[in-house]
């Protein structure tokens, strides 16, 4: 086959998107945490690049997205066919879709990265760093990889299930969410949670975070066709209704709830509507997508408020947003896919249509079952780990550094220098009265000019 | 020679900076501060969960002065800060038994 370079284009620019998500999900983590964990916060998030790209090479492409020899191990995972990403990929496309192999491994390697990354929301400001690292590549590798073959690699939950999932409800929202739980409920609370006041240290890094989330999103969802039409325009089209509309869904919660709509409300309503229209971006018309929206900003507002009433921190509500907004997501497809808009659904994929387009309650079931093993795989393994990482001391750091802030007990940095005293940085009401710290002088006598404010 | 010592609201500094400057004063130390009088912090809702800040930011500003200047400049304090909502501030004077210029070692008035 033939390169389309069309469709190769779009895919590598899908495949930059998805990676950018990586980073504004560290500043949206990282606003949200408290700053004396900012950096490490950020950090779980740029380990994830790092450690996750070499992996998905190695083993993790090939194991998700090859075919075995026998259909029954099929079921199950991949072989080692692709391991290594081979140079004989030179030239050789990805199935009928005119893109090369090294394209598609490149794009479902952003996917990997940033599904590790979103668990790192639920155990901030506590667990070793060393931990998580161990944490991820067991994850990635125990559950992330036979997942995405269960759901997209010709595993059993797309090919016997036949639960569907455009570009990732289940494969990383539902799977990030459970495993984040498990963390979260066996890691323990934060000291002080919830007494203590652990609100977001920067509230216009949260919005830039899902600014570049809502951004590189739509490489996620409208690249995941693999290739450019009409189901691709759907897709793109309906990732913005349905965010927009749980922004609104979101705001509307505080504004009546709490009185006043927020900025972290108004950017996690934006992310809750992301992840929901995430697996049916591909299979459902866009008047439904509004409503999906609206109803994933609603009930992620409130499914927020469950760690407090369960009492798990889940530090940034990994679980209130990504596990119960790829459930919502999940369970759509099950009342509004339509071959209307993606003729693959019956055809390519042998699913039904949703419940309001004639296809009965089966695929709603399908979603349902398919969520649902996600889930308990998810949780099962995550737990499994989290529990040999605490027995062998790589769990939590000590009472000390966690008070301190892990920044300084793991990493020897701190996010912000701000004494203005003998330190850089200045003062925000000097700056804002105009007044000019004079230029001081160091240990060793020489002018330093570098801590002048601007009036 | 007396100590006034100002704390108020931030968005004021400039104003109250202004006015001293008007009457000839010369230097003042300005410094950031957290406290609470009867306006007792505020609440915040981030995802539903409220907190309360207790301690609000302030400035405090400070002028050594002559005795015979006090009454003027902490009318000139009092009429820069004040915008008549809560959490204004406050302006109170004390007693300074000596000051000494580093650069020259001059003592007392001398110094101001």
């Amino acid at each position: 086959m033939e390169i389309d370079t069309g469709n190769t284009a779009w895919l590598l620019l899908s495949s930059a998107l998805v990676l950018l998500m990586t980073p504004g999900l560290a500043l949206f983590y990282g606003g949200l945490n408290r700053s004396k964990g900012v950096l490490n916060m950020m950090l779980m998030s740029f380990s994830a690049i790092g450690l996750i790209s070499i992996l998905w090479a190695l083993y993790g492409f090939s194991l998700a997205f090859s075919a075995n020899g026998s259909e029954g191990l099929n079921n199950i995972i991949g072989n080692f066919g692709y391991a290594g990403t081979s140079t004989s990929w030179v030239g050789e496309m990805w199935g009928e879709t005119g893109i090369p192999t090294y394209v598609f491994m490149a794009f479902q390697m952003m996917f990997a990265i940033i599904t590790v990354a979103l668990i790192s929301g639920a155990v901030s400001d506590r667990f070793k760093f060393g931990g998580w690292v161990l944490f991820a590549l067991g994850w990635f590798t125990l559950v992330y990889v036979p997942v995405a073959h269960w759901v997209w690699g010709g595993g059993f939950i797309g090919a016997q299930i036949k639960a569907l999932d455009f570009a990732g409800g289940t494969a990383v929202h539902i799977n990030a969410g459970a495993a984040a739980l498990a963390l979260a409920l066996i890691l323990g609370k934060r000291i002080g949670w919830p007494r203590e006041n652990m609100r977001p240290h920067n509230v216009p890094f949260v919005a830039l975070g899902a600014g570049i989330l809502w951004f590189g999103w739509f490489g996620f969802n409208a690249g995941s066709e693999l290739t450019v039409d009409s189901t691709t325009a759907v897709a793109f089209v309906n990732t913005q209704l349905a965010t927009a509309a749980a922004v609104v869904g979101w705001l509307v919660v505080e504004w009546i709830r709490d009185r006043k709509p927020t900025l972290v409300g108004g950017s996690s309503g934006a992310i809750a509507g992301l992840v929901a229209i995430t697996p049916a971006c591909g299979f459902i018309a866009p008047l439904p997508a509004v409503l999906l929206g609206l109803i994933a900003g609603v009930l992620c507002a409130l499914a927020v408020g469950l760690k407090y009433r369960f009492g798990y921190d889940d530090s940034l509500d990994v679980v209130g947003v990504h596990f119960v907004g790829g459930w919502i997501g999940s369970l759509f497809i099950g009342l509004f896919a339509t071959t209307q808009v993606n003729g693959a659904i019956t055809d390519v994929l042998g699913a039904s249509e949703g419940l309001f387009y004639g296809g009965g309650a089966t695929q709603l079931g399908r979603q349902f079952v398919g969520s649902l093993v996600v889930t308990v795989y998810s949780f099962a393994i995550a737990a499994v780990l989290a529990l040999i990482l605490k027995a062998v001391k790589l769990g939590r750091v000590s009472e000390e550094a966690e008070v301190g802030g892990i920044d300084i007990s793991d990493h020897g940095e701190s996010g912000y220098d701000l004494t203005p005293a003998g330190g850089a940085g200045g003062g925000s009401a000097f700056a804002m009265a105009g007044i000019k710290p004079s230029a001081s002088v160091d240990a060793d006598g020489k002018a330093d000019t570098s801590q002048k404010v601007a009036g | 020679m007396k100590l006034v010592t100002a704390v108020i609201k931030p968005y004021q500094l400039d104003a109250v900076k202004e006015a001293l400057h008007a009457l000839g004063v010369t230097g003042l130390t300005v410094s950031e501060v957290q406290g609470y009088g009867r306006q007792k912090g505020h609440t915040e809702v981030y995802r539903g969960a409220e907190y309360t800040v207790e301690f609000l930011p302030k400035i405090k500003v400070e002028v050594v002065t002559d005795e015979i200047d006090v009454e003027k400049i902490v009318d000139a304090v009092v009429t820069a800060a004040k915008t008549g909502k809560i959490g204004d501030g406050k302006v109170w004077v004390t007693s300074v038994d000596d000051v000494i210029r580093v650069r020259t070692g001059e003592r007392g008035l001398d110094a101001l």
